[in-house]
């Protein structure tokens, strides 16, 4: 049981970009603009020229539904939009369409490992808005002379995912990021890579005090420095006496602080009001279609993980937390059989793609820097125990630091196996040369062995398997 | 005045660019102000190719005025506004759209209160637009440009819009005929909304049967406006000399005081001839007629201050001196709307914030409710309803234009048909002192049909709609 020392409450506002639909979420332009010229994928529509109509994208919508079903809301019967009225230059129209009253689903839950295990965080409800275009300084925006307003974002289609206050850490709330990214990724709605996909605003009280919220948080990492920060500071406020107050704040992720930015006395009023120009839609029959399509969400792949592959709990937890391993995992196993008729074992594969995620992560590099069949070679090498786990291991870091095939890699450096005579020739020149060892063994000193293990694979340059060679030195020893 | 058959028989002859350049004369020499920008370039362009290339178009060589709150591709569009000086629109409105393939010729765009808001056109930044039939008096609005002009022969058919009676109080002003047609009925797509729940554009001519021929033009589903209505209509053939067993019914609400004794009797008198032509009349009541007008002005209101939002300056129109934008924002909206623009949004900002959007918009949103109730009741006995279309003939120029409220006022017999949706025509039928009366004969939802008939048949047994000002 968690005991929750300070009262902490967290709840968290996400906007999702729903990047992978081909167009914007009330116009025809495109979504894939991020490496052309700022204001060359625009129209009437998202520039909010006098005149122009939004008309709704269908398959936003059915990827909003999606998300809500995964993240086991219940989808309304009608969902309707309204306009949230403000004045910023990134906001063409002086008004954002998104909803209000009738969202599109509410009520569900992510399940996340908590403090003291499995913790369920309740999804008030996830919404769709647009996203407004985007501004640009020079340098920093209290230094730059003037602002670039960039409207290819503007009209993207976003959700609004918001969570009840259940969180009790900022670790707990990283943990929520990372679980929504990630089944967000599985429903393939969402490309987390993109600029701006994912952006946080977080609201968090302690001891029952008044909450803060931060805004426009960009990262998983700055979402928890910044929880950190503000628990710090509104005890420090507590500790002199003071008021925690209502207000907005502002994440400086340069110096890991937030900033005040406006009171509650200050605070918008937004005037929501249904969007004449959109109709209520009628969504109650779509969802059982769009339920039918749901992809396996991480949770239950991480547990047939374990049941059909008998992997362990943490190995599979890994592989799914991230969807581009998990289908790594399980597409290698097929590719094996594929290639050599023979079928790999699982836990020998997810051994080895752990090596290879770790010698990747300590590179930055991602999946695609290395080359599948050349894994799939290494693993053919080490199943036919042509090379040894170190030979394996050179030829990964290798292959990733100079390049060439694994083969080549093997011939050079002449990491084959090396086995019969040549091992028992190495074992009995250690044992020779080794007469105190020998001794400390035979009075039953156990980790003596080690040491003229050791010796031998010294002798073979590695290229003894070393448990064969603790064999060959138990048979010659007695 | 010619009708669009007249002039298509001299088109047919080769003249188009004959009769563009005879209504670009008279657009030339008028004292209406019912134009803000003529597109003559554009007009005779046009003109020229229908006469050489040819066009089967319906409306191939028409010309047709455009109201300014209408996009046109490559045409100033400005809605009287200072704050839209200079904006020129990428693209053409859906009904734009429609004409051009229809072959006519856009040949400017009309004078109107700012951002349509007004019953009068002397809101208008570019000067108020005067009545044909009297030129000291206002040619209502906020259509009137698009009204002074048919009625003062510099165009043969125009586009208005109709929020709460724009169309049909500068038709009834004017002695022209007006349509508003059924909400969703004609795409609004590149409309510059004013109050996007009520309004529709509309056509004006000098005859029921043109505007048959326009709205038949520019009908019909636009996938770009969510609102719009797939219903597939032929206007036109329509058109019956026949009331015979029609269903009159007469809202006593609609007549009541404050309405012009002349008036009242043109309207009963009309009533009494379609009576005579076969029809039989009813009569219905409308109890909630009483609360339509303020329950209007606070929707109206409260829809206009969130869509006026997005002129900023930023992107296109009026531009203020480079600061933060803050200061930006407000001075390009302090110089750039007038002063009862800048009243609708105050009044509509305040209608829409928290503690008063309950008390003022959504009992507004209730009332519409109610008078929705009431037409359907009406209509259950009903075919078309007849009422007058103002409570009074054209006011004079700057009578009323200090006193917002009284001019409020003047649109309580037509905002109603816009809260519930349905389709009204004004008509000609008679003149108090020299200057026109129009009675508006009020339909079903989609039955443009029975209320076009309707109107086609008073028209073809009476002689109001062929009376022309005099000295224009």
């Amino acid at each position: 049981m968690y005991e929750n020392p300070d009262g902490v409450m967290i709840g968290l506002e996400v906007h999702v970009q729903l990047n992978k639909l081909k167009t914007k979420v009330f116009c025809g332009c495109t979504t894939d603009y991020h490496n052309d010229p700022p204001n060359s994928h625009v129209c009437p529509v998202c520039l909010g020229l006098p005149g122009a109509l939004p008309v709704i994208n269908k398959k936003a919508v059915e990827a909003a539904i999606k998300v809500g079903l995964a993240l086991n809301c219940k989808v309304e019967e009608h969902t309707q939009f309204y306009r949230k009225n403000y004045y910023y230059p990134d906001l063409p129209k002086g008004f954002q369409i998104t909803q209000y009253d009738f969202p599109i689903s509410s009520g569900g839950y992510i399940v996340i490992e908590g403090e003291d295990g499995e913790h369920r965080v309740g999804i008030t409800r996830a919404h769709m808005e647009e996203d407004p275009g985007r501004l640009v300084h020079e340098g920093t925006i209290d230094k730059s002379k003037y602002t670039l307003i960039d409207y290819n974002r503007s009209g993207m289609a976003l959700l609004e995912v918001v969570s009840d206050p259940d969180m009790r850490s900022p670790k707990e709330a990283r943990r929520y990021l990372d679980k929504l990214r990630n089944i967000l990724e599985y429903l393939d709605v969402f490309d987390g890579n993109l600029e701006g996909a994912l952006r946080v605003d977080a609201n968090i009280s302690i001891m029952g005090g008044q909450r803060a919220e931060i805004k426009n948080i960009s990262s998983h990492k700055g979402a928890e420095r910044a929880l950190l920060y503000e628990i710090v500071r509104q005890k420090n406020v507590l500790r002199r006496g003071g008021v925690v107050v209502l207000e907005t704040r502002h994440f400086d992720e340069a110096r890991e602080i937030t900033l005040s930015m406006r009171s509650k006395e200050e605070a918008h009023d937004y005037r929501y009001f249904p969007e004449p120009d959109l109709v209520p839609l009628k969504i109650s029959g779509w969802a059982p279609a769009i339920k039918e399509t749901l992809p396996e969400l991480p949770d239950a792949r991480r547990m047939r993980f374990v049941e059909q592959y008998g992997i362990k709990d943490d190995q599979a937890k890994s592989l799914t937390g991230e969807l581009v391993w998990a289908n790594y995992f399980e597409d290698f196993l097929k590719a094996y059989k594929d290639e050599y008729k023979e079928k790999l074992d699982p836990k020998l594969a997810v051994a080895w793609i752990e090596v290879l995620k770790g010698e990747l992560n300590y590179r930055d590099l991602t999946v695609d820097a290395f080359k599948k069949e050349d894994m799939l070679s290494i693993l053919e090498l080490l199943v036919s125990k042509k090379i040894t786990e170190d030979g394996a291991v050179d030829i990964i870091r290798t292959l990733l630091d100079k390049g060439g095939s694994p083969d080549e890699i093997v011939a050079e450096k002449g990491l084959l196996k090396v086995e019969g005579d040549i091992v028992s020739t190495a074992v009995e020149e250690a044992i020779k040369e080794n007469p105190q060892a020998v001794a400390d063994y035979k009075a039953g000193k156990e980790k003596a062995l080690n040491s003229l293990v050791g010796a031998v694979m010294k002798k073979t340059k590695g290229r003894a398997d070393a448990r064969a060679a603790r064999e060959v030195l138990l048979g010659k020893l007695g | 005045m010619a009708t669009i058959n007249e002039l298509k028989e001299r088109i047919h002859a080769g003249s188009s660019e004959e009769i563009v350049a005879e209504y670009l004369e008279r657009i030339g020499g008028s004292k209406l102000n019912a134009f803000i920008t003529v597109a003559k370039e554009n007009a005779r362009k046009c003109a020229k190719e229908i006469d050489s290339e040819g066009h089967d178009g319906s409306l191939a060589g028409i010309p047709v005025a455009i109201k300014d709150n209408i996009s046109t591709k490559g045409i100033l569009t400005t809605c009287a506004s200072k704050i839209l000086t200079g904006y020129v629109p990428p693209y053409d409105a859906h009904v734009i759209e429609r004409l051009k393939d229809a072959g006519a010729v856009i040949i400017g765009k009309t004078n109107m209160d700012e951002f349509a808001m007004g019953t009068s056109t002397e809101t208008s930044f570019y000067g108020p637009t005067r009545n044909p039939w009297d030129l000291d008096r206002v040619p209502g609005g906020s259509s009137g440009g698009s009204a002074a002009a048919v009625a003062g022969g510099e165009a043969p058919l125009a586009l208005g819009s109709d929020t709460g009676g724009s169309v049909r109080c500068p038709a009834s002003f004017c002695g022209v005929v007006g349509l508003k047609p059924t909400y969703g009925v004609i795409s609004r797509y590149g409309l510059i909304s004013y109050a996007n729940s009520l309004e529709q554009i509309g056509p004006f001519a000098t005859t029921v049967r043109d505007i048959a021929m326009l709205f038949d033009v520019i009908a019909g589903y636009d996938a770009r406006d969510s609102t719009s209505v797939d219903k597939d209509v032929n206007y036109s053939s329509a058109l019956k000399n026949d009331v015979s067993g029609l269903k009159i019914g007469v809202p006593e609400e609609y007549f009541g005081e404050g309405t012009d004794e002349n008036v009242n009797k043109a309207v009963w008198n009309a009533i009494q001839k379609l009576e005579d032509l076969g029809a039989t009349r009813i009569e219905v009541k409308m109890p909630h007629t009483k609360y339509a007008l303020s329950a209007y002005y606070i929707i109206a209101m409260s829809e206009a201050s969130s869509n006026l939002a997005r002129f900023d300056g930023m992107r296109y129109g009026l531009r203020a001196e480079d600061s933060d934008w803050h200061s930006t924002f407000s001075q390009v909206r302090a110089a750039g709307f007038g002063d009862e623009v800048k009243r609708r949004i105050l009044l509509g900002t305040y209608a829409l914030s928290a503690g008063y959007h309950d008390k003022y918009y959504l009992k507004a949103l209730k009332v519409r409710t109610l008078i929705k109730q009431d037409f359907e009741l009406a209509f259950k006995d009903a075919d078309v309803l007849i009422a007058p279309t103002m409570p009074y003939p054209a006011f004079r120029l700057g009578e009323k234009i200090d006193d917002p409220l009284s001019l409020y006022l003047a649109d309580v017999d037509t905002v109603p048909i816009n809260l519930a949706g349905v389709p009204s025509i004004s008509v000609p039928c008679g003149f108090s002192h020299g200057l026109p009366i129009g009675m508006q004969v009020i339909g079903k939802h989609f039955d443009e049909a029975t209320i076009l008939r309707t109107a086609y048949t008073f028209e073809e047994n009476t002689d109001f709609h062929t009376q022309q000002p005099e000295g224009l």
